[in-house]
């Protein structure tokens, strides 16, 4: 029994995982940013789909739109304002820009957090959830919502699969991907290619801020942890893998979920970062990388 | 207005005009007599710690309003720890060395109250804790009286914060439901160790066994793991000591439809935004408080709770009424000292604090008794409320002479009464 809700428990938080970390992985693999605000443009979406779905009484599906919105929003913001002037400076020796990158993004990413800490309060908050009421899966109760989160997720993730495989404007992000220097002399406008990667991390950042929202409930206290779990997937999977990235958001979605269950709930975080500290020794390009 | 957010930044803007032209009108008016200043350090994001500056500038209004202390009008020095506490020490000497305070009401968390302590006792400052509970708070006075008798206890005990659930669950959940066992579940905090001693002792004298312990890390998110433990374990009730977290765990609880009854003290719960803050789940959960809106522990409660609604938008969480209270009793304490703020006499004063607040009636515990001057509990002093969300409403379930309502569960609750036993 306690083993089928482990089952249960952890698919849903591996999907939601799973689809914060995969928008961070694909802004990493295109244009070699890593982007210590995650956790900001998350809590962004969550808290403007909690406002506008309750306080703005718009409800909770146009809320949850809106929420994903903000989240594109605060994805642009953060490459307009601050990854783009960064990697376009004359001032910055070139050696040194990921480094700017990183702190740059860091410290908007503190920014976010104590600017929503002073709006909205550092108190979580949820949004009421998507599905209402519960099902029972073989005899264990699980909220509808929870059920409806992992689809969610797992629809997303499928769209995303389609539109790189699947369409022009993908392949491109693909091939961005793997030599960017190939695809300018083949006439694309990198500026636009990385412009499409940063709209597909907001839509993808958005929408796990608004579900995370409705599922576990979201403070701005929490931006710092929304990022390290993002970034300990990513480097657990292997760095701009994808596929990596998925592996490993349910890798450590299931070790979080059966230390909680059957060890401590307080020890959750634990044996995750152990793998990772392990993996950084022992295979250094994580499950999937490619370096 | 904690969290009603796009009238929040207009809210911001309105205050802080606010405060110009009541500066302004405040030199005007006063300009004859000397303030007595106060230092009020709050916790402005926290739903709690919030209310404490606001209920506290509430009393120095209405004092001041009615001529002052002897024509003196009070004047409130707000500061805001960040529930941190370091934030709170340095908030704290600089009411002291800067500011020139004569007492300082500080902080609803334990740990930063106990950082404070020392201060207190060292810069020989007035100090006293509105919402902090845990019992070292008044142990240190008993132990080291002559060092730490700068320090009052402005706020219940863990220990008696404990024995009043204990009491109320004697009453209703025994007495009333029949209920027989009981998980306790606790944040990990310095306010719960005390609680949770006494709820061990006091739970099974009450009739109800407890079948389990739990004390989970203040950032937990995920809380399915312990309820699931909790209902592995078949209990009647679940007796909660919870204050830096209630959303998650409320909403979660409502989300999962978790069977077993949610009671015990949920120190967010004791706020009204609660329920906007919770989406409404929170509909059942049962907790102790100091107070509850529309019940009158004393004539003072309800013209407090309506005068600060409509000043703020929300009522206030229970160390609004502590806050609000001690800034009366300090008041008090000066004007039976005929003015004299030195720290020596004010301790004297307050030690003869007898006053009927908003909660009930005040007294601090002398120096022999082993949790002096904290303020005393029972019957004909203060014993806190329980109250029961229900319908968007806090309603007084206990004791029975305060209580405007009776205790009714969400269908999702599955009462087990004789079946289970």
């Amino acid at each position: 029994m306690v083993w089928l809700q482990i089952l249960i428990d952890g698919f849903a938080i591996s999907s939601l995982y799973a689809l914060g970390a995969i928008g961070f992985t694909l802004i990493f693999g295109v244009s070699g940013v890593l982007n210590l605000a995650h956790g900001g443009v998350m809590l962004v979406a969550a808290l403007m789909g909690w406002l506008l779905a309750g306080e703005a009484g718009l409800g909770t599906w146009l809320g949850t739109l809106l929420g994903v919105l903000a989240g594109m929003v605060a994805a642009y913001i953060t490459y307009l304002m601050v990854v783009r002037p960064i990697q376009r400076s004359a001032a910055i020796p070139r050696e040194e820009k990921e480094i700017f990158v990183l702190t740059g993004t860091l410290l908007w990413g503190i920014m976010i957090q104590q600017g929503m800490a002073y709006l909205f309060t550092d108190n979580p908050v949820t949004m009421r959830p998507l599905f209402a009421g519960v099902v029972t899966i073989a005899g264990v109760r699980t909220p509808l919502n929870e059920v409806m989160i992992a689809v969610v997720c797992w629809v997303v993730i499928g769209l995303l699969w389609f539109f790189v495989n699947r369409t022009r404007a993908g392949k491109a992000l693909l091939a961005a991907s793997m030599n960017p220097r190939g695809l300018t002399l083949l006439g694309f406008e990198l500026s636009r290619v990385y412009l499409l990667a940063w709209t597909l991390y907001g839509v993808l950042a958005g929408v796990a801020g608004v579900l995370l929202a409705s599922f576990l409930g979201v403070s701005s206290n929490n931006t710092g942890q929304l990022t390290a779990s993002a970034f300990s997937i990513v480097v657990l999977g292997g760095l701009g893998s994808v596929s990596g990235s998925l592996m490993a958001a349910y890798v450590v979605g299931y070790l979080e979920t059966i230390t909680a269950y059957l060890i401590a709930p307080t020890l959750r975080p634990l044996p995750a970062l152990v793998l990772l500290v392990l993996v950084v020794y022992l295979r250094p390009q994580g499950f999937l990388g490619r370096r | 207005m904690y969290n009603s957010n796009t009238g929040r930044t207009l809210y911001r803007v309105i205050r802080t005009g606010t405060t110009i032209v009541a500066l302004g009108l405040a030199v005007s008016a006063y300009a004859a007599g000397d303030p007595i200043k106060i230092g009020v350090i709050g916790e402005e994001s926290a739903v709690a710690g919030a209310s404490i500056t606001k209920a506290a500038q509430l009393a120095a209004d209405e004092i001041n309003a009615h001529g002052g202390v002897d024509g003196r009008p009070i004047q409130i020095i707000a500061y805001d720890d960040h529930s941190s506490a370091s934030d709170g020490v340095r908030a704290f000497q600089r009411a002291a060395s800067q500011d020139k305070v004569v007492a300082v009401i500080g902080s609803y968390i334990s740990e930063v109250a106990l950082a404070m302590e020392p201060w207190s006792a060292r810069l020989k400052m007035p100090f006293i804790t509105p919402g902090a509970a845990s019992n070292d708070i008044s142990k240190q006075v008993h132990d080291d009286y002559d060092h730490y008798k700068y320090t009052f206890h402005g706020w219940m005990t863990s220990a008696f914060i404990a024995q009043s659930i204990c009491d109320f669950s004697h009453d209703i959940l025994v007495g009333q439901f029949k209920m027989k066992t009981t998980v306790v579940m606790s944040e990990d905090a310095a306010w719960t160790k005390p609680l949770d001693e006494r709820f061990l002792e006091c739970l099974p004298k009450a009739g109800l066994t407890v079948l389990d312990h739990i004390r989970f890390n203040p950032d937990t998110t995920d809380f399915t793991p312990i309820y699931n433990q909790i209902e592995s374990k078949h209990p009647d009730t679940i007796t909660t000591g919870i204050s830096h977290v209630g959303v998650q765990p409320t909403v979660q609880w409502h989300d999962q439809q978790v069977p077993i009854p949610l009671t015990g003290q949920s120190s967010q719960a004791t706020t009204t935004s609660f329920w906007k803050d919770t989406n409404g789940a929170t509909e059942g959960v049962i907790t102790a408080s100091a107070a509850a809106p529309g019940v009158a522990i004393t004539p003072k409660t309800v013209p407090f709770v309506d005068a600060y609604t409509k000043q703020f938008g929300v009522s206030p969480a229970y160390c609004g009424f502590t806050s609000y209270d001690l800034v009366y009793i300090l008041a008090d304490a000066i004007r039976r000292n005929k003015g004299a703020t030195d720290p020596d006499k004010m301790v004297d004063a307050l030690e003869k604090t007898d006053y009927t607040g908003t909660i009930g009636r005040w007294q601090f515990y002398g120096r022999s008794d082993q949790f002096t001057h904290a303020l005393k509990y029972g019957p004909g002093y203060i014993t806190g409320i329980n109250l029961q969300w229900q319908d968007g409403k806090q309603v007084a379930i206990w004791p029975k002479a305060l209580a405007n309502g009776t205790v009714k569960f969400p269908s999702f609750i599955k009462l087990q009464q004789a079946s289970a036993n």
